[in-house]
């Protein structure tokens, strides 16, 4: 938003800034930094760590997450939160899994799935606009209930062998002595489609508007409610297209999959710039985001003799330097 | 009509409801047996393995109050339990008291240094609480996981067992100890200033400062109470089953809590808080746990059962959702 008071003393100081990186990018510039820092270590630590393919084996295995983070962006963007995208990506895995396994032909399974994730988000964004519910405890409530009819479908496992299932996942694009999957392929479709949406539409627009200030924005008409309720049901979309993706990977729908997925989430779009409080962010930096969480683990899995709970505390000490970064430009902005 | 209005009306006619309807499936739901002096039921039981999430949900409270929120409570009780366990362990003698003592002692230490650091993030650096108390509840089961090397620690004391399992003139000892918790906390917040200083801040707290009152000092305190509350839930979790395991200890203890405190009709946007209701709110929440294992719905679907709760109780306690079934006009669009 347009603050007169504060316009002229922020291009003096924007002057007097050496790095020509303007303010609004410099989350994100940061997070690139730090990434290529982490990468540059990598290679200097550990001998194979330069091949392409880690890097793409990175995506490869993140894919899913990739796909989770955007929807979560344009929650986290208006200013709201979604618990439930961990159960929903279980769910869409369980949901695939059945009915494939009841015969169902893959066309028709597909856009089921995808319905269902959308639907859940769509009630849940209602809940959240129409009847004051807080995010955090609406989408608490899809998170359970999401969980539940994953156990309510089956406790056990349920592996996949649907011929077309098995073909994407087994599908390797070979490029130049390189390879990617279709699930990469989607990802980078979704990213694609989303940072478009953001950027250039009119609802992009609202989204931020909303986050930035919903009263003024009510005030500017913007629809605030359709918004809203639309965010949510593109979270819940996008979770529902991650859950595929991840059944691609896994070949299999379990109640257990993706738990705690939320917040691997959650931290991937606040590692990539975007305030919590809304308004302010882009879709690259949670792209980035999700690079770092796979870097970390990938410079783990190299090491060697490092357990898998230091993941987790890199991870937590990672988001503290993201954050308290942030924090230190936000304040300078004032 | 002004009992139907009373904020805690639903929470309370949902929990008898709940209790009620276990009649059906126990007959003998509500009798107390003493047995050997200690009392027996399944009322007790309610309430002694609700004790955990009663002591974390009354913590949460506090936070909520001044407008926080705390994720890392479930790691806190992994982290508590870790500790005191690794301490006990390493104990020649686990049977003393006084080593025990010496590790409950360390264990509290460390969980209120970690909610002074949530405390410090939130009110010092100025991070949004629920990003703040995120770093360590991602980072947290990894460090309980450190504290005891990634194993599964088992002890054998009985001074230690004594605080999930033990029973004082009758009354299981975790009850009592939630008990007095509550108490003290309640004496504390709505005998003195505090509670009302606390919900001062979670109000407006640019506001508050203005008014001459330390906010930062009184956020600080309220991670911390809440930390060492999660830190003797901890206790009591590890001390049940004489194991601390990192990784599932306490899990998702913290959705639990946070439910439990909103169900007791505190605003997550802070600026009041009821400590009564929180206890309901637990208790509720356990009856629930409880219930669904007698009337025999698998425990797997106990989740769908809490989801559907949890909607209900939400929508029936929304302002919006009320005026809109009064009215039955569509509604405004509200900010």
């Amino acid at each position: 938003m347009i603050d007169m008071k504060s316009r002229p003393e922020q291009t003096v100081a924007e002057r007097l800034r050496v790095i020509p990186v303007r303010q609004k990018y410099l989350p994100v510039t940061a997070t690139a930094v730090l990434l290529a820092l982490m990468y540059g270590l990598g290679v200097i630590n550990y001998p194979g760590f330069s091949d392409t393919q880690i890097v793409l084996n990175v995506f490869i295995d993140n894919a899913f997450l990739l796909v989770v983070a955007v929807g979560m962006t344009f929650v986290i963007l208006t200013g709201g939160i979604d618990l439930s995208v961990g159960s929903v990506v279980a769910l869409t895995t369980m949901v695939v899994a059945l009915l494939l396994e009841n015969g169902w032909p893959a066309a028709v399974v597909l856009p089921v799935a995808l319905l269902m994730g959308a639907t859940i988000g769509f009630l849940m964004g209602l809940m959240i606009h129409y009847f004051d519910v807080q995010p955090f405890i609406a989408t608490l409530a899809g998170m359970f209930l999401a969980r539940g009819l994953c156990y309510v479908i089956s406790t056990d496992s349920i592996s996949i062998d649907n011929p077309f299932w098995v073909s994407v996942a087994n599908a390797q694009l070979w490029f130049g002595g390189f390879f990617i999957t279709i699930s990469v392929l989607i990802a980078l479709a979704v990213v694609l489609i989303a940072a478009y949406v953001l950027a250039y539409t009119t609802f992009g627009r609202d989204v931020y508007a909303v986050g930035g200030n919903p009263q003024s924005a009510m005030l500017m008409g913007l629809r605030v409610g359709r918004t809203r309720i639309a965010v949510y049901t593109i979270s819940g979309l996008c979770s529902a297209l991650g859950g595929v993706v991840l059944s691609f990977y896994m070949l299999s729908g379990y109640g257990l999959h993706a738990s705690g997925m939320e917040l691997d989430a959650i931290a991937a779009v606040v590692i990539g710039g975007t305030l919590l409080t809304g308004g302010s962010g882009y879709l690259f930096g949670t792209v980035l985001g999700v690079l770092v969480l796979g870097l970390i683990q990938t410079i783990i899995t190299f090491q060697g003799d490092l357990s898998s709970w230091w993941t987790k505390i890199f991870i937590g000490l990672f988001l503290f330097v993201f954050i308290v970064l942030q924090r230190a430009v936000t304040r300078r902005r004032r | 009509m002004s009992v139907v209005r009373h904020r805690l009306f639903w929470p309370v006619a949902m929990l008898v409801a709940l209790l009620l309807s276990n009649l059906f499936f126990t007959s003998g739901f509500f009798s107390i047996e003493v047995r050997d002096g200690h009392l027996f039921g399944s009322v007790i039981d309610i309430l002694r393995q609700g004790a955990p999430l009663m002591l974390v949900a009354l913590g949460m409270t506090l936070v909520i109050a001044t407008g926080g929120i705390d994720l890392s409570v479930g790691a806190v009780v992994a982290i508590s339990g870790a500790m005191a366990c690794q301490q006990i362990a390493g104990l020649d003698d686990q049977g003393a008291v006084g080593g025990v003592l010496v590790a409950v002692a360390l264990a509290l230490v460390l969980s209120g240094g970690l909610g002074a650091w949530n405390g410090f993030l939130v009110s010092v650096v100025g991070i949004q609480p629920i990003i703040a108390t995120l770093i360590l509840m991602v980072a947290g089961r990894g460090v309980a996981q450190v504290i005891t090397d990634g194993q599964i620690v088992n002890v054998n004391s009985p001074p230690y067992k004594t605080i999930a399992t033990g029973f004082l003139f009758g009354i299981p000892v975790p009850v009592i100890i939630a008990a007095g918790v509550v108490a003290l906390v309640a004496v504390v917040t709505r005998r003195s200033a505090f509670g009302m200083l606390l919900e001062s801040v979670g109000g407006n707290a640019g506001a508050s400062r203005l008014a001459g009152i330390r906010s930062r000092r009184l956020i600080i305190i309220a991670y911390v109470v809440c930390a060492v509350c999660a830190g003797v839930a901890g206790l009591m979790v590890s001390s049940t089953v004489s194991s601390a395991d990192g990784n599932n200890n306490g899990l998702l203890i913290e959705l639990d809590a946070i439910l439990a405190v909103v169900i007791g009709g505190t605003s997550l946007l802070g600026g009041r808080f009821s400590i009564a209701g929180t206890v309901i709110g637990a208790l509720l929440i356990k009856t629930l746990d409880t219930t669904v294992y007698t009337i025999g719905i698998p425990p797997e679907v106990a989740l769908l059962f809490k989801a559907v709760v949890v909607v209900i109780l939400c929508l029936v306690q929304s302002p919006a959702f009320r005026a809109k079934i009064a009215r039955r006009q569509p509604a405004e669009v509200a900010a």
